[in-house]
Parts: C-alpha cells; sequence; structure tokens
C-alpha cells in the first residue's frame, strides 16, 4: 500500500501520471553514460605527480606510506613494522598473491587466513585501487578479501601496486566496472586514513572503531 | 524524541543561560566554519560543483519516481528489499518486523538521523528489542538517555566532563578526563555488541539507482562494524537521497566532506549493495532497505520542493548565529538549525513548529555555503506567511521582538550582524519601524544581570569569530 502510495504523491507533486517517454529517455539516458560531472584539475595527473599527490594526500589523511620496489619486499617490511609495534600476528586476506609470499626470512609473525575476530591487532589486504585526489583507497569484498579485516584489526596494512594509481574517483569506478563486470560486490570501501572521531568536544582523536592505524605499502 | 517545538522561546531563554551548553557550544563556532573555509579554499571548482550539485538534486527530484523504481529493482537484483513506508509508524513498524523476524536481541545502530525522525529506538525498547548506538556521539547520548543536537556532531552540546560522568557510571572504570582514554573505553565496550548483534541498522547518505547500492559515511568505522559482521543489514533512509550514477555520486561527495567537517573526505565512504556473495567469507545474508518518505512527497511541487536537495552536511547550522547561541535541543525536535527550521514543520505540523522559521535572523549566512544552494531564508519565509495566513502570526511576531531582545544583548554579535546585512536585522522584528523603538537601553543593562561565565565565553567566541568570519 505505502509504496502505491508514494509513487502517487510524488506523481502528484511533479503534476503527471506516469512519467512520459522523454522523461524515462532522460533518465535512461544518464544510467547508461555514466557520464562523469565536473572534475577537479587537481586529480588530473599522471606519472610522478600523481603518486606524489596520492602519497601526500594519503599522508595528510595519517596514512602511512612505506615505499618498496617488489610485493616480495613486503613481509621484511610487514614484519619489521609489527615488530616495532610489538604485535606479533596478522591475518591475511586469502588472496593467491598474498599466499605466495615468502615469510621465511622474517621471524615471530604468527600469521592467520580469513576473516577478522575482535581483538585482531593487524591485518594485511590488497588495496583494488588508490586514488590521487584525497589519498584514498578502493578495496571491494570477494572470497578472497572479506570486509572485516578492513575494520575490526587494530592496524590496518595494505599493500597498493603503483599501477593501480588513478586521479579521481570517476576513473576508480570505472576500473572496478571493468575489474568485476556483472558481478558487483557486495560491499566497496573507500578509505582515506585510519578511524577517527571528534565527537568529544571536538578535538579529533585517533582510532574510534575501525583501525588506529593504516599502513600503505606501496610497491610497481 | 518528544516534541518540544512549541516551548522553543523558553528553550532558547534557557539555553542562553546554560553556561556548560555556552561552553561547548564554543567548539561549533570555532571549529566547523574555519575548517569548511580552509577546505573551500583548496578546492577552486568549488562553487561549480555547487551549481551543479543544485542543477543535479533538481533533474532528480523531477525524475524522482523513475530513480527508484530503477533503484528498487536494482536492489532486489543484488539480492536485497526494498520496503516502503510512507510515514513515521510505518518505518517503526516494519522494522521492528524485520528484526522480529531475524529472531533479534541486540540490534547495533550506525548513525542516522532517519531513525531519529521515526523515533524507531524507544520502538524497539518496548518491544524487547535492545538498540545500542555504535557512533561514539551517539552512543554517549543513548546512555545518558539523550538525543542528538546536531546532525553530524550529535553530543556538540556536551563538555569533557559530562562524557567523564556518564562513562564513569556505566563502564564501572575509574573517571577519566583524558577524550583518547574516554574513546578507548567506548571502543572496548562496542566491540562486543558489534560481534554479538543480530542485525545492524545504518542509515545511508545516498541510495545508488545504478547499482542499487547504498552508501554510508563515516569517520568512527562504527557503520562498517554494524552491517558487516550480523547477519542481517537493515538500511533506513528516505526517497530523496536517490542519485543516478557513482559518478553523480561522486559529485555530491566532493562537496559533503568538505562542507561537513572540512575534511577533503571523510574516513570511510563504504557501498552496500545487496547480501553476502556466494563464497564471500563475511556480510550480512539479508539485506533490507526501508525507504521513508514521512511528509517527503507532499513537499515536490510546492514551495518547499528545493529542501529536498539537501544532502545533511550542517553547513547551515554550523554557521547560523542562532543555532551558535542556542544550540540544537531548543529547537525542540530532530532536525536543527536552518534545514530543521524548514523540514520540521513539514514533519510535525505548522502548529506544533510555528516558531522555528522564526529563529532566524535572515543574514544569509546558511544559503551562502550551503553545497546544493538552498535557498534557506526564503524557504523559512515560506512558513512565516503560511503562519499569517493561518493567523498563528501573533505569536510569531512576539518571538520576533523577543529574538531581537537576545540580540540586542550581544553587541559583538549584533555588530557582526550589521555589518552582514542591515536589511536582514530589520526582518527580525518584522518591521522597520519597531526595531527603532526597542529599548536598547534596557537591553544592555540586562545583560548585567546575565550569568558572567555564559556571556563571556559567548562574546569570546564570536569576538574571535570576527577576526576570521569570512567563510565562503
Ligand atoms: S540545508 Fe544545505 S547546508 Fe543545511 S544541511 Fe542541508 S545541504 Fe547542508
Amino acid at each position: 500500500m505505502s509504496r502505491a502510495d508514494i509513487f502517487a504523491s510524488i506523481q502528484r507533486g511533479l503534476g503527471r501520471r506516469q512519467a512520459s517517454a522523454a522523461e524515462r529517455a532522460a533518465v535512461e539516458q544518464r544510467l547508461n553514460a555514466k557520464a562523469p560531472n565536473l572534475i577537479p584539475a587537481r586529480g588530473q595527473l599522471s606519472g610522478e605527480a600523481l603518486q606524489q599527490l596520492f602519497i601526500s594526500m594519503a599522508q595528510e589523511a595519517s596514512a602511512e606510506i612505506i615505499e618498496l620496489t617488489r610485493i616480495q619486499e613486503v613481509p621484511q617490511a610487514a614484519a619489521l613494522w609489527l615488530q616495532e609495534k610489538g604485535i606479533e600476528e596478522l591475518v591475511l586476506a586469502s588472496d593467491p598473491e598474498l599466499q605466495a609470499l615468502d615469510w621465511s626470512s622474517t621471524q615471530g609473525v604468527l600469521r592467520r587466513e580469513g576473516v577478522a575476530q575482535a581483538g585482531d591487532l593487524a591485518s594485511l589486504t590488497l588495496a583494488f585501487a588508490g586514488i590521487a585526489e584525497t589519498g584514498t583507497l578502493m578495496l571491494y569484498s570477494h572470497p578472497d578479501s572479506p570486509t572485516s579485516l578492513n575494520f575490526l584489526p587494530d592496524n590496518h596494512l595494505l599493500i597498493l601496486r603503483r599501477v593501480d594509481l588513478v586521479g579521481v574517483y570517476e576513473e576508480a569506478w570505472n576500473k572496478l566496472r571493468t575489474q568485476v563486470g556483472e558481478n558487483w560486490p557486495r560491499t566497496v570501501n573507500m578509505i582515506t586514513g585510519p578511524s577517527r572521531s571528534a565527537d568529544i568536544e571536538q578535538k579529533l582523536q585517533m582510532g574510534a572503531h575501525g583501525p588506529r592505524r593504516l599502513v600503505i605499502f606501496l610497491i610497481d | 524524541m518528544q516534541i518540544r517545538s512549541p516551548e522553543f522561546k523558553q528553550n532558547a531563554r534557557i539555553a542562553l543561560t546554560d553556561v556548560g551548553l555556552q561552553k561547548a557550544l564554543g567548539n561549533v563556532k570555532t571549529g566547523f566554519p574555519d575548517k569548511r573555509a580552509k577546505a573551500v579554499a583548496r578546492m577552486p571548482e568549488f562553487d561549480a560543483l555547487r551549481d551543479q550539485a543544485r542543477d543535479l538534486k533538481n533533474h532528480i527530484l523531477q525524475h524522482l519516481d523513475l530513480y527508484l523504481e530503477i533503484f528498487e529493482a536494482n536492489v532486489i537484483k543484488q539480492g536485497g528489499q526494498v520496503h516502503w513506508c510512507r510515514t513515521a509508524e510505518d518505518a517503526r513498524q516494519t522494522i521492528l518486523r524485520l528484526c522480529q523476524e531475524a529472531g533479534a536481541k541486540t540490534v547495533t545502530k550506525g548513525k542516522s538521523m532517519v531513525s531519529e525522525e521515526i523515533n524507531l529506538n524507544a520502538h524497539l525498547e518496548a518491544h524487547g528489542i535492545q538498540p545500542v548506538e555504535t557512533d561514539l556521539g551517539e552512543y554517549i547520548l543513548q546512555l545518558r538517555g539523550d538525543h542528538p543536537s546536531h546532525i553530524i556532531a550529535p553530543a556538540i552540546h556536551l563538555n569533557l566532563e559530562d562524557v567523564s560522568e556518564t562513562f564513569h557510571q556505566h563502564h564501572h572504570k575509574p573517571k577519566s578526563m583524558d577524550a583518547a582514554v574516554l574513546m578507548q573505553e567506548a571502543r572496548e565496550t562496542l566491540r562486543e555488541k558489534f560481534v554479538v548483534a543480530d542485525v545492524g541498522i545504518t542509515g545511508a547518505n545516498f541510495l545508488v539507482a545504478e547499482t542499487g547500492s547504498t552508501l554510508i559515511v563515516t569517520n568512527e568505522g562504527n557503520g562498517d562494524l554494524t552491517q558487516t559482521l550480523p547477519k542481517t543489514h537493515i538500511v533506513v533512509s528516505s526517497i530523496e537521497k536517490v542519485v543516478p550514477t557513482l559518478e553523480d555520486m561522486s559529485l555530491f561527495l566532493r562537496l559533503l566532506a568538505r562542507s561537513a567537517t572540512g575534511q577533503e573526505f571523510t574516513v570511510y565512504n563504504t557501498l552496500s549493495s545487496g547480501t553476502k556473495r556466494l563464497g564471500d567469507q563475511d556480510g550480512p545474508e539479508a539485506f533490507h532497505v526501508v525507504l521513508v518518505d514521512n511528509g517527503r512527497s507532499d513537499m515536490l511541487g510546492g514551495e518547499l520542493q528545493e529542501m529536498l536537495r539537501c544532502i545533511r552536511c550542517a553547513a547551515c547550522m554550523n554557521h547560523c548565529p542562532v543555532y551558535g547561541a542556542i544550540g540544537g535541543h531548543a529547537y525542540g525536535w530532530v532536525y536543527p538549525g536552518p534545514m530543521g527550521s524548514v523540514l520540521t514543520p513539514q514533519m510535525i505540523g505548522i502548529e506544533q513548529a510555528a516558531l522555528l522559521p522564526n529563529a532566524s535572523t535572515f543574514c544569509g549566512k546558511c544559503e551562502e555555503v550551503c553545497p546544493v544552494r538552498i535557498p534557506l531564508p526564503k524557504l523559512m519565509r515560506h512558513w512565516r506567511k503560511n503562519e499569517f495566513e493561518r493567523h498563528l502570526t501573533p505569536q510569531a511576531a512576539r518571538w520576533g521582538l523577543g529574538i531581537w531582545a537576545f540580540f540586542a544583548k550581544r553587541p559583538s554579535l549584533y555588530r557582526l550582524l550589521s555589518r552582514i546585512s542591515n536589511l536582514s536585522l530589520r526582518s527580525l522584528a518584522g518591521k522597520k519601524q519597531r526595531i527603532e523603538k526597542l529599548p536598547f537601553g534596557q537591553a544592555w543593562t540586562q545583560m548585567r544581570d546575565m550569568p558572567a561565565p555564559s556571556g563571556k565565553t559567548f562574546m569570546q567566541q564570536w569576538q574571535a569569530r570576527n577576526k576570521t568570519g569570512h567563510n565562503s
């Protein structure tokens, strides 16, 4: 009942019954075109400048950036980072690329794969894209990438490939459309720095409910 | 939430002499406007984006039924369901039923003003379901039996002492005056709730027709834990929040954080589409979108239609001298400040909310900062005209004098407003002659009787604001 009432009320307000063919065409056209609106000049960069923008914006949002060359360097770098924080365990996304990493030269990191549990201290996941305009990471849920890894652990470590850097949100959406095709994911996360709140006297405190720290390993 | 809008005058008078509230309100005036101004200055295209956002919202509203139909079809395609609720009562009942069907005992909640609008928590509690607010500000308020006084900073009317006392009572831990320690306590307490909740309820900032997705924007990550861990995810939102595509959503996102908190981007922008997919290791098994009308569709085609462009950024209240002076609770219902003065009469009736459209100096600052260029002063005038036609005017005119007296007691605010616009000051009392006859001297002497701390803080803050008060 409510549905019909609401639609009738909307149509009454718009001063028409069913939409005209022209109105339908306008809506279809907009949905099909997926045309960008005004895109700020800031994000329209490439190469080194794009990377520098991403790094500076992510750092401004309090993300840590660790620049590496190859993904094979991640276990060492991650182990070192965890050691400095006194953390001995790491939950990993069950991604083949992460599974292929060789941890044999590292010590003292207890690894587990799968979803996060309350009390987990650190996770390691793969970012799908990095968006330079605001230093934002994009991740999406799939069997190898549980969403809980992005929120429950105290520290979130991510790997981001330099080739996956884009300038603006619109590029990231197109990249995602190409990647997933018809299989749109349940969750898409855009993450810009670690969790925070200013709910007590408008003074910013880091680490509200999500990760207290966000570490990005930038690789080739 | 109990309606206290008819007592607006009295609420405002009490608020003005509430020392704690005045101290807390200093955080609005010194924080938000400067941060917004800085963020806007870094985005040269900001005004052009605002024009596009206004035009796009107008396009959406003209085709609202079509976009909603497509949104619904795509939610279903992703494995979810849409529930249409004409009234607040329909929405309460629907959500209760969904929670009961899920066998829920506890429900975690992300921040949602629509859930306040429909008074959801009380309804769930009355039926034996425990809602747990997880946004830090909302959590503090729930423990205190209090309600939000601001749409994005719900506990802005409280001071550290208040939070400290509340947590001490409820967490049974040593009393702390360190905000970081207090937040840590909330984090630990709520972590257990996230894990055991049967249902997670969030709001939505946008509904994307193209993909049938809902989007939430949070800094804390509480909304994400709320909607990822339980078996059922219920989104409660309203019909005007639909946007055509992800590109269109991106346009609004570029405006939202900058207008709201002055951030370049909010920490977590999360898109939810249906249920967990085959093989996914986490995520909800059921996904419901409860779409509330509650008077919105009746605004289409009328003078208030433009209000439906609102993206709930709170810039209008952050820049409003009246909100800054009396806070959000004085408005007596869910939505405070200029946007509330337009929406509340629509939702609870002009008879109850007749005073709110007068709670304005008509300085025009709200319209100046609104990211979707809603002419808020014009819409408030619409209600005043409406009151006049319904013979509610005498009361309103009396209020007009009252608010003048309150500004007259504050010379620095008066000066600021004079600079902004002589004209808008005149409209305070409706008629030019009346203002000129007001007893200035008497109002001044009355100020000596005001409690010193509140007067002082207020003045200091406005003085500080005057130095940097150019933010659009
Ligand atoms: S009316 Fe405009 S400024 Fe106020 S909350 Fe809505 S969008 Fe923001």
